[in-house]
């Protein structure tokens, strides 16, 4: 029911600029007194003693570096199998012929459609059941490549497929009206297109796959060939401790928010164009 | 009389249950200009498209620029060299620069040396009036010298035919003399030329011969002064007069 008039019209006016401070006001006041809930609820000193033993700390170093090293060795391995696997399967994903279409269609299903590790289970331990006496280049380098790459091919082959279908027309038309055959079209006029329009999401990929090189220890690693997450966890179980989880952690931060903010210029970069 | 570089015979063309094209016949001489006018939607485009094959005929057959474009042994990348394009967007290479829109082509299609290719390219450059942006990617320039460049980047593949669809469509008004100046500087030339224009004064100055378009037949042909001032059908008249004065 409304308001009798009178009612209205003794309620004091607020013009709509005051009605926004008093909002922001009072959600600054609530986010306050939250903080202040936790701060005081919080056992500080059982925190401390978890997280931030910094002997504890101090002790990973330097051979949380090597953990370090083989994480971004993975993720680049990984990443630049899945480039070279990706971007032919994304060109059969645009083909006129058909079998590509199909083959390509199904690649992307599949391995988008499972989980990375039990990809890399598959590439680790199912492959080399079935073709005993198979040797992976690199040992476990190369059945990371592999095994992280093949799932990362099927999101590189997506990104890049939505490349070349958003290079426009027209320059198809152009390449072609001047006597370029299909596939040097693709490759002189789409492909160079298609990739500066995917790296912003490739970038993503670079970061969602610096993550899953944490599931490498399945494969059974040495010290030396141990990643980040592996490390940490090691670390966490002889010491008892969580602290290593958090540099490990800060660690990983290091590698993704510096490719992310790369990520973001880089789409701004093409706003701009 | 020599050879015609266009034979155009029974075209059609159908996009589904549309047909575009119905039955077009069509030939150009050596050294003719022809202008294609007509409402939008006659299918002067696509009859132009048809030309370099970009579309596909329904039926028909169509030769060009001593290729049989629509025979079994059609080598389209071979004939397509022969049949230089101008759009409408001008279509550059928009990553490439300018110098390399024109060179590429000459490298790939042509196997061209380096050298060669970039002489050829600056001297194509100067003479649609494009200096100094060698550097400059597409984007950088105006639509006008877009345009310009990729009337050069047309020729640098030696065509003996060129088509033009609707080339100052896209422009500021401004920036229109500069292009129709190039292409008739290349119809002095002798270059045979196809042109879908809305360009009447262009039309009437630099074309042989003018077809009107209408629901994919042509319905007029013949020299500007007869189809642009003294146009036989109603259906011409009334295009010409909305063209002409758009505001009545």
């Amino acid at each position: 029911m409304a308001p009798p008039a009178t009612a209205v019209q003794r309620r004091p006016k607020m013009t709509p600029r005051r009605r926004r401070r008093l909002a922001r006001a009072l959600q600054y006041a609530l986010i306050a007194a939250v903080l202040l809930a936790l701060a005081l609820a919080a056992d500080w000193g059982r925190i401390a003693e978890s997280f931030l033993q910094l002997d504890i700390a101090a002790d990973m170093f330097p051979d949380v570096w090597t953990a370090f090293g083989n994480t971004i060795v993975y993720t680049l391995l990984a990443f630049a199998f899945g480039m070279v696997a990706g971007i032919p399967i994304a060109l059969m994903r645009v083909s006129e012929f058909g079998p590509y279409r199909w083959f390509a269609t199904a690649y992307v299903e599949v391995f988008r459609g499972l989980p990375a590790l039990l990809v890399l289970f598959l590439v680790g331990f199912g492959v080399p059941q079935a073709f005993p006496g198979l040797q992976y280049p690199g040992g476990v380098y190369g059945q990371v490549a592999i095994g992280l790459g093949l799932t990362s091919s099927a999101y590189i082959a997506e990104s890049v497929r939505a490349g070349i279908q958003a290079v426009p027309r027209g320059q198809v038309e152009a390449a072609r009206s001047l006597g370029m055959s299909h596939t040097r079209t693709m490759v002189t006029v789409v492909l160079p297109q298609a990739l500066r329009i995917v790296v912003p999401p490739l970038t993503n990929e670079l970061v969602m796959l610096t993550k899953d090189s944490s599931l490498v220890f399945v494969l059974g690693v040495t010290t030396a060939t141990m990643e980040l997450s592996k490390f940490a966890r090691n670390e966490l179980t002889s010491t008892a401790n969580a602290t290593p989880l958090l540099v490990g952690g800060l660690l990983y931060l290091l590698l993704t928010v510096p490719l992310s903010a790369l990520a973001r210029r880089l789409e701004h970069r093409e706003d701009r164009r | 009389m020599s050879d015609p570089v266009v034979s155009i015979r029974g075209l059609r063309k159908r996009f589904g249950d549309n047909e575009v094209l119905r039955g077009i016949d069509l030939d150009v001489a050596q050294g003719e200009v022809v202008c294609l006018i007509g409402p939008s939607g006659s299918g002067k485009s696509t009859l132009l498209r048809c030309v370099n094959l970009l579309e596909t005929p329904t039926e028909g057959t169509i030769e060009a620029a001593g290729h049989d474009l629509t025979g079994p042994d059609a080598d389209l990348d071979l004939a397509r060299r022969d049949i230089g394009m101008v759009f409408q967007h001008f279509n550059l290479f928009s990553h490439m620069t300018i110098l390399d829109n024109l060179v590429v082509p000459q490298r790939q299609v042509c196997r061209l040396p380096k050298a060669e290719a970039v002489a050829e390219a600056r001297r194509l450059l100067a003479q649609v009036g494009i200096e100094g942006k060698e550097r400059a990617k597409p984007a950088q320039l105006s639509g006008g010298q877009q345009q310009r460049v990729a009337i050069a980047r047309a020729l640098a593949v030696k065509p003996r035919l060129m088509l033009f669809d609707e080339p100052t469509s896209a422009l500021d008004p401004e920036l229109v003399g500069d292009v129709l100046a190039v292409m008739k500087g290349l119809a002095a030339e002798g270059m045979t030329m196809l042109v879908v224009t809305h360009e009447m004064g262009f039309a009437r100055e630099v074309a042989d011969r003018v077809l009107f378009l209408d629901g994919g037949v042509i319905v007029e042909s013949g020299p500007p002064a007869d189809v642009l001032t003294a146009p036989r059908t109603e259906r011409a008249r009334e295009f010409l007069h909305r063209v002409l004065h758009p505001a009545d």
